[in-house]
């Protein structure tokens, strides 16, 4: 494997008193401490490493370690305080603008976190965006970008502006305008934080799949710790504008470099981090008593197949829950005068929307197949089921085997 | 007190401004009589033009255009409103000044376009040229407009010139401001995009910078003309012809009647050029 990109001592301290900040850096005094005394902040400190051809290199960090800074100092979109950058043995720090501008057209394209598509120009316009300012031909570079599209499955959306997009459509119309200009290198910068969590996982799979067809080079900022394992070939960890450690996944879960890195990989069984709110779904089975009666409640539960119906009215408060066994017998006694209040029960558990979730496990095995009622304010704000917790402990497991294996 | 605060002498200010001014007269004298004969020229042949025009072509023409940008919303109270404003202003026997004082608007909102423009762009590329501009701007805004006209006579004698001079003094900055606003209001992450896949300087503001800035631009370019058509008044004052030049003659001789009809004039004008401008700026923007 031959080093594409090599990074020398690279720093960037924003502010002027650069040599007095980067002395109180070295001596690993906290952020907010140096920009106290010096009014600047060391953004990147002294950064060292290389990147193969064809790797995906994660570079991880929390906000303000100094990723962001990281990634825009290799295109140049920061200028260096010091340091050097290597392109396959070419110093991009030393260049002029215009050999920078030429590797920024030819070998260098970025995907951003907010997508920055330009909301003036249509999908094709945007995707022919490098291409038109390097002076490609007209037809030639609509052919290039409608090939580009064609691989996102996006290509019917040509003619459609990026506001009438979903963010995953927006990301894959922003990766598209990348390979269009068939880079060497895609610089991508939390390219995929600001999308929710299914989206992000096709789109982490289908980067990985483009990366085994093009060998890209590919340098990947997140602050995803379950991220950077899944794509990364190796990660990078950043702490205040330095690199902890540089290591793959396996490498960094097994053997920590230091205390910071340990709490970052302890993190990722997500039971314990992630509370009632973050797994509960919106409920179904439930029915305003404001507003349908008895007869309906029990259409609701033969069309739709639910054992019994949670009970709200207009202010989505708790009155209760129906089964359909109950419901069934009520109408047959009572006929036209059944009534909720006959058959009405409240024995469902009911907890906070900030309840850990290890705290409901046993109220989901006490009750047979009846939810657990997440409320907020005397509201209803979601249910969760057995199978929402499963679902989040099948998912850790996975990861778990992967880190194994 | 004052014994401190006079304990320097007394700045000469008035004086040296009035010794400026009558060295520039002079000395740039050439320049301000090529100035003078473009404009004259340019406002001859502005007025020529319109003035050619037959009325009812010209009325018939701003209706269907009223109509024409409104089209798409079914609604034809521009098109009535411009109908009987107009035929209003014919009516008074106030066409000819009508037409002096359009062109007198197009051309000082024109030449503030194009210079206002391209300052704008310089402001918002550079903060240093923007902390020099943006005094000026206020400076220009409010220095009241009789203490320009005076050396405006100076330069340009009496006239439409020295009109469209102060017209433009006057309603430059909002074009300026606007300009300046709506690049920096580029956002980051766009002009970030815009410089990582290479575009030239050139290419970003073509590209990227004027098309997101257009809405804000084209509301500065509004107040422009709005203001310009503040101006029309005062500068009828030092000779230059227009509906202005009715108000101010009704003024000096205590005729309310005439005063209102005229003023009423621009006041229709006025409605008619915001509500097309405001108009055709939304349907670009859709």
């Amino acid at each position: 494997m031959s080093v594409k990109i090599k990074v020398e001592n690279l720093t960037k301290v924003f502010g002027k008193k650069v040599k007095q900040a980067l002395e109180l850096s070295n001596q690993n005094k906290e952020k907010d401490e140096i920009v106290r005394k010096t009014k600047a902040t060391v953004a990147v400190n002294n950064v060292n490493f290389s990147i193969n051809e064809g790797e995906i290199f994660v570079i991880m960090g929390l906000s303000g370690s100094g990723k962001s800074t990281l990634v825009r100092l290799l295109n140049r979109l920061i200028e260096p305080t010091a340091g050097s950058i290597y392109l396959d043995n070419m110093d991009v720090s030393k260049l002029s603008k215009n050999d920078l501008r030429e590797v920024r057209r030819t070998k260098m394209s970025m995907v951003f976190q907010g997508f920055a598509l330009f909301p003036h120009r249509t999908v094709l316009q945007n995707t022919e965006y490098g291409l038109e300012v390097r002076g490609v031909a007209p037809d030639e570079r609509t052919k290039i970008a409608e090939n580009a599209l064609d691989r996102s499955g996006l290509l019917a959306y040509k003619n459609q502006y990026p506001h009438q997009l979903s963010g995953g459509m927006q990301q894959r119309v922003g990766l598209a305008r990348a390979l269009a200009n068939d880079p060497e290198i895609l610089l991508m910068d939390e390219s995929f934080s600001a999308l929710d969590p299914l989206i992000r996982g096709d789109m982490q799979d289908e980067l990985m799949d483009l990366q085994e067809q093009m060998k890209k080079t590919i340098i990947f900022i997140t602050h995803d710790l379950n991220e950077a394992l899944k794509i990364g070939d190796r990660i990078a960890i950043m702490k205040d504008g330095k690199v902890v450690q540089i290591g793959t996944g396996e490498e960094i879960l097994t053997n920590p470099a230091n205390e910071y890195v340990r709490r970052f990989v302890e993190g990722v069984d997500r039971t314990k981090i992630l509370n009632v709110e973050h797994i509960m779904s919106k409920p179904r089975a439930i029915i305003n008593v404001d507003k349908a009666g008895l007869h309906l409640a029990m259409n609701r539960m033969v069309t739709s197949d639910f054992p019994f119906l949670i009970l709200t009215n207009s202010h989505h408060e708790f009155l209760g829950y129906i089964t359909d066994r109950d419901t069934a017998l009520a109408i047959k006694k009572k006929g036209a005068n059944a009534n909720y209040k006959d058959i009405v029960k409240t024995d469902m558990h009911i907890v906070a929307l900030d309840t850990p979730i290890p705290k409901i496990y046993r109220y989901l095995l006490s009750k047979g197949n009846l939810p657990v009622v997440v409320m907020d304010n005397n509201a209803i704000r979601g249910v969760i089921m057995r199978r929402n917790v499963i679902e989040l402990l099948s998912s850790v497991a996975q990861e778990e085997i992967s880190e194994v294996v | 007190m004052s014994s401190i605060l006079a304990i320097l002498p007394h700045i000469d200010l008035a004086g040296k401004v009035e010794s400026l001014t009558s060295f520039l007269t002079t000395a740039w004298s050439p320049l301000f009589d090529g100035i003078q004969t473009v404009g004259n020229g340019m406002n001859d042949a502005l007025t020529g033009f319109l003035q050619a025009v037959p009325p009812a072509v010209f009325v018939v023409v701003f209706v269907l255009f009223a109509y024409w940008i409104n089209r798409k919303r079914k609604s034809f109270g521009l098109a009535v409103f411009t109908f009987i404003g107009l035929w209003f202003i014919y009516n008074q026997g106030l066409w000819p000044a009508f037409i002096d004082t359009l062109s007198l608007i197009i051309i000082s909102s024109l030449l503030s376009i194009v210079l206002g423009v391209p300052i704008g762009i310089i402001m918002s590329k550079n903060d240093t040229a923007q902390a020099i501009i943006k005094p000026i701007l206020d400076f220009m805004q409010t220095m009241p407009a009789f203490v320009y006209l005076i050396p405006a006579v100076a330069f340009f004698g009496i006239g439409v010139v020295p009109g469209i001079f102060a017209s433009i003094i006057f309603a430059l900055p909002p074009t300026v401001r606007f300009t300046n606003l709506g690049i920096r209001q580029v956002p980051k992450e766009l002009t970030e995009a815009a410089d990582s896949y290479g575009s030239t300087e050139w290419q970003k503001l073509v590209k990227l910078d004027l098309p997101i800035a257009r809405p804000t631009i084209m509301a500065g370019i509004n107040q422009t003309v709005m203001l310009s058509l503040s101006m029309v008044v005062i500068a009828s004052m030092i000779g230059a012809p227009g509906l202005g030049r009715d108000v101010l003659s009704a003024l000096q001789r205590a005729q309310v009647g005439n005063g209102f009809v005229a003023g009423l004039g621009i006041v229709i004008l006025a409605i008619i050029i915001d509500r097309l401008a405001q108009r055709l700026n939304k349907n670009i923007k859709n």
